[in-house]
């Protein structure tokens, strides 16, 4: 395999990877980790592989098209960053699932987490190692959807709920920010190829659009990253599961957005703009975060903010735009996920052990964990930037970076004076999590005992613990050359000297952080013995309370105008309905009717006439007569029938053959239902209401025979030529309107019989609670005291209720029932059935060269079989629902799928129609075969659904008797 | 004929939204069927009205445009199953409420 298909399967494995605890999700926790492991250590090997060739200097590619119209490419590209990224996703992913373990209980959904955490690992990874920019923005969709699942996890919980649905609405807003800027940007530049933007930075700088398309993805990069002013959903994002903290929202998925500044630095960065916003916003974020860490007093809170605060870091070493900053941004990348993981893990297992987060309840740890405990301060330290630690080395080349800015106002002297009082909170804040939790007192009591966590739960802290230490005291022998490759890539140029000794004197840097540890530890200890610290309130959070506001109006405003518009009832909507629907329809006449008649008129004849004059009658009839239910259901059914005279005359017989057997289907089906309504309709409405509704309906009829009036007399070119043209070579059949419906047009009519299972399927479960409901309510009152429901024509059979039971076991036994079983009628449909089924083949194999086909077969084939069973009183399979009937609903639409699908093992687009494609000697034959196929679906479809309904209805009536 | 037509039209159209206006789910299901009828026609008129040429290849008389008519034919079918979801759900208010008042179901939970 080459290196670039590699690159490809490394993408695509932990999707791959997310079906196996899916499929797992009933087996043992340690079985399910197991399978999720693979997938993530078979792609970190890959990239270990891959990683040679990037330590050598080279890149790999892997690139084909997706949607070449729009520039979508599935285009991968591993470099230095992607590749540090790639490794830092799969890695701590790796922890994440041992810890996690460990960690949920055991009535959590384990399949499910896993399965989530694969498909967010593969959206990252896709992310990490995109070079498309729509192709980036699309994995980054996935992230926040994934995310957006695993907040929610615990789903019985309404902070989960909420603080999903909030991480969802900022980060997707970001997203479609996101999406307009990586548009703008392509316009710009002309491609969306990621590295190829690179090449241009100049000129998408000078272009005039610059500015809003840096905008809009510094929108996309700070929700996703939690840059003040939109951090305040990572911190409700904490009502996840703490695996899901540590691996979501501190190492990787937060990271993104800063992932995307430094992926795109050499086209967007080194401008004013750029400058400004990125810096002031990280500036900000940097200070603020580390403020409100200090006075959260739940553990993961305190966590959140922190990494608020150091996102905000990195953001700052993004914006101040020079060459070491970014080497200094992307080394703190690294040590950030690597102290937070491992403390969120900390907090996860004290959590797990006390039963509670909450600062002012725990204490004195210590002396029960104090392995955790060593751990936990370790990190601490290393989060607060203590030597020989990871965070120290970044912190100070932090430090040393404000120093040099260059002369912009007065940002040379601010940044320095705000950095060292954020890196002073960092300290506070570092303090209270390890003083508050394993020391300040003796131990407290707790719900249960605390001891120290299970063997394996507390390895992945020790491993990242253990990287914090080893590239806090050897920075160039651990991460020194995968540093300089990776900030190679962010720079898209020559790598800068930096330095990553221990010591480098006595220098400005090291005297900020000596002022920040010792204010930092003085203000904590001096609020703590105070007691301020624990009776802070929290204040108001500006972010969070807007958000509240503008989501508490939406869902208002949206109440409000349901209300107002269902509140005043059906009818009252239906007016509203047509009366739009008619003022749309009128108004482009109103502007004036373009042009004059161009055709002539068709003569009219007798028998048109004649037509005209029965469903016109029959019309008006169904109107004057339409509380009369049984008559109006008739004269509806013989209009239908001139409908389908109307479609024969006018050289449709393909219509004019449905609409015969669906107008037979329809009044058969209402026949079904109407014992169960009652007989005639009330007179309710009142004569000034009935006007009006009158004068709507008028006024609907004269639009709509303008309309149609205005179109017959118009004339026009018909778009469909090409379609006759080619029906019978390319589509092999000789009925243009069946080629259409399924060859060309294929994908419509598989999306219509879809639509019908899905109907049948809502009629199948209505009636199945309806019965069920009649079951009960037969022995209650209910049934007794509605003597509405004594349907027409059935009064003789009330009294005798046959258990339907009965009839089922012995059917033969049951004598015959002469009120609902016409001797005559029962003779002529099992008589007549086998010709009209015969009939049915026939229509459907003449279907593609003449009127007939899969649609109408199916009507007539179900109608003949519903009729069957209901001349006896019975449905055709008693009491039990008709399984075989949604079998072969379902048959039918796989058929059909598997049609269209068949045309991809000839590497043609879905639903290629076999003709001209197959080079077989028989090509007239396999051409025929294909679209007959297709229509095989089709009429399964129809037999499958209509039969469902009608047998459906039947069975209620059974039931009833 | 194209008045025949566009009249008749107008008329199942009038009709059906005079039904569809009424409070009872029976007269709603009826005048839904015709408002559906009217909609099937006018469509399939699009392609102009032609007497004696169906849109088989090979008639010599040339044929009229089968793309309105492919459009109908589903329409059709799918209004069938519409009608049918629509009587279903007439049934199972009733038998929820005891009413086949329109809203009949509007305060249930």
């Amino acid at each position: 395999m080459t290196d670039g298909r590699l690159l490809a399967l490394l993408a695509l494995l932990p999707f791959a990877g997310a079906c196996l605890p899916a499929l797992l999700h009933r087996r043992s926790r340690t079985t399910i980790a197991w399978a999720s492991a693979a997938a993530p250590a078979a792609a970190l090997a890959i990239l270990v592989f891959l990683g040679r060739r990037v330590f050598a200097g080279e890149v790999v590619e892997a690139s084909r098209p997706w949607i070449a119209a729009l520039g979508l490419d599935v285009a991968f590209r591993l470099d230095g960053l992607s590749m540090l990224f790639a490794g830092l996703i799969l890695v701590i992913g790796l922890l994440v699932i041992l810890y996690a373990r460990y960690y949920l209980a055991a009535r959590d959904p384990f399949g499910r987490f896993h399965a989530l955490l694969l498909v967010f690992m593969g959206a990252m990874t896709g992310v990490a190692l995109s070079d498309n920019l729509l192709l980036t923005v699309v994995f980054w969709e996935t992230t926040s959807l994934a995310s957006c699942l695993l907040i929610g996890y615990w789903s019985d919980r309404a902070d989960a709920r909420a603080g999903a649905r909030m991480a969802l609405v900022v980060t997707g807003l970001g997203g479609l920010a996101l999406l307009a800027g990586a548009i703008l940007v392509a316009q710009i530049a002309g491609t969306f190829t990621i590295s190829e933007l690179n090449g241009m930075g100049d000129a998408i700088r000078a272009h005039p659009h610059y500015d809003i398309a840096l905008v809009l993805i510094l929108l996309g990069a700070f929700t996703k990253s939690a840059q003040w002013p939109f951090h305040f959903w990572l911190p409700n994002a904490m009502a996840a599961p703490t695996p899901v903290s540590a691996y979501l929202h501190s190492a990787t998925m937060v990271k993104a957005g800063i992932f995307l500044l430094a992926r795109l630095y050499p086209a967007l960065a080194g401008s004013d703009t750029w400058f400004w916003i990125v810096g002031g916003t990280g500036l900000a974020t940097f200070v603020f975060g580390a403020w409100a860490a200090v006075f959260r007093h739940d553990l993961k809170s305190l966590l959140a903010y922190s990494t608020i605060s150091h996102l905000g870091l990195i953001t700052l070493l993004l914006g101040l735009s020079s060459p070491l900053a970014a080497v200094a941004a992307v080394f703190h990348l690294i040590n950030h996920a690597t102290f937070k993981a491992s403390l969120f893990m900390a907090a996860g297992i004290v959590d797990h052990e006390t039963g509670t987060r909450d600062l002012r309840r725990l204490g004195g740890l210590w002396k029960q964990m104090p392995v955790t405990g060593l751990l936990a301060l370790t990190a601490a330290a290393a989060m607060a930037g203590v030597p020989f630690l990871n965070g120290f080395l970044s912190k100070e080349m932090l430090f040393a970076e404000t120093l040099a800015l260059p002369d912009v106002g007065f940002a040379r002297w601010i940044v320095p004076i705000v950095a060292t009082a954020a890196g002073m909170f960092g300290v506070a804040y570092s303090t209270r999590f390890v003083h508050d939790v394993f020391f300040n007192g003796p131990p407290r009591t707790y719900d249960r005992t605390p001891h120290e966590p299970p063997r394996w739960m507390r390895i992945p802290v020790e491993l990242l613990v253990l990287g914090c230490v080893a590239v806090g005291i050897a920075p160039a022998l651990t991460i020194g050359p995968l540093l300089r490759v990776a900030s190679g890539a962010v720079l898209g140029g020559p790598v800068p000297q930096f330095d990553l000794a221990l010591w480098h004197g006595f220098n400005a840097p090291l005297a900020m952080s000596l002022v920040a540890f010792a204010l930092g530890i003085a203000l904590y200890f001096r609020m703590q013995r105070q007691g301020r610290l624990h009776a802070a309130q929290p204040g108001a959070i500006s972010g969070h309370r807007v958000f509240d506001v503008i989501e508490r109006s939406v869902v208002r405003f949206a109440g409000w105008s349901a209300d107002r518009s269902t509140a005043a009832g059906f009818q009252r909507q239906v007016v509203i309905l047509v009366l739009v629907a008619l003022a749309a329809g009128v108004a482009p006449f109103a502007v004036g009717i373009p042009d004059r008649l161009v055709v002539a008129y068709a003569p009219m004849t007798p028998v048109a006439i004649a037509g005209w004059l029965v469903l016109a009658v029959a019309t008006a009839l169904v109107v004057a007569t339409h509380r009369q239910r049984f008559t109006a259901l008739i004269l509806t059914g013989a209009a239908g029938l001139m409908v389908a005279a109307t479609f024969a005359f006018f050289s449709a017989p393909d219509l004019a053959l449905t609409q015969l057997v669906v107008e037979a289907a329809t009044v058969l089906l209402m026949l079904l239902a109407l014992p169960h309504l009652p007989a005639s309709t009330p007179l309710e409405s009142s004569s000034v209401r009935r006007l009006r509704d009158a004068a709507i309906a008028v006024g609907v009829g004269v639009a709509m025979a303008g309309a149609a009036w205005w179109m017959l007399t118009r004339g026009g070119a018909s778009i469909s030529a090409e379609q006759a043209a080619l029906s019978v070579p390319a589509g092999g059949g000789a009925n243009v309107v069946n080629v259409i419906l399924v060859d060309f047009r294929g994908f419509d009519t598989y999306g219509e019989i879809t639509v019908l299972v899905i109907a049948a399927l809502g009629i199948v479960a209505m009636l199945g609670r309806t019965s069920a409901g009649r079951r009960v309510d037969r022995a209650g009152p209910a049934a007794a005291s509605d003597p509405s429901a004594e349907p027409a024509g059935q009064g003789a059979s009330t009294g005798t209720a046959r258990s339907p039971q009965v009839s089922a076991h012995s059917p033969s036994s049951v004598p015959p029932d002469d009120d609902r079983d016409p001797e005559m009628l029962t003779l002529l449909i099992r008589g007549f059935a086998p010709v009209a089924l015969l009939v049915a083949g026939w229509l459907f194999l003449r279907g593609h060269q003449l009127p007939g086909g899969g649609f109408v077969a199916g009507l007539v084939t179900a109608v003949v079989l519903s009729l069957l069973p209901l001349t006896s009183g019975r449905s055709a399979a008693g009491d039990n629902p008709r399984t075989d009937l949604h079998r072969t609903a379902a048959a039918g639409l796989a058929v059909a799928g598997a049609t269209g699908l068949g045309a991809w093992a000839f590497g043609r687009p879905f639903m290629t129609s076999a003709h001209g494609h197959v080079d077989l000697p028989l090509v007239g034959d396999v051409e025929w075969a294909s679209a007959a196929l297709f229509d095989l679906g089709v009429f399964l479809v129809v037999v499958g659904t209509v039969m469902l309904m009608l047998d459906g209805l039947g069975r209620l009536r059974t039931e009833r008797n | 004929m194209e008045l025949l037509v566009a009249s008749a039209i107008g008329l199942l159209s009038a009709a059906g939204v005079y039904l569809l206006l009424r409070a009872r789910t029976f007269p709603v299901v009826l005048g839904l069927a015709l408002l559906s009828y009217a909609v099937n026609l006018f469509v399939f008129v699009s392609g102009g009205i032609r007497v004696g040429r169906p849109p088989i290849v090979g008639a010599a008389a040339g044929m009229t445009d089968p793309l309105p008519q492919a459009l109908v034919l589903t329409a059709i079918v799918i209004g069938f199953a519409t009608t049918a979801f629509l009587v279903v759900l007439a049934l199972r208010l009733r038998r929820e409420t005891g009413s086949d008042h329109v809203d009949a179901g509007g305060d249930a939970p």
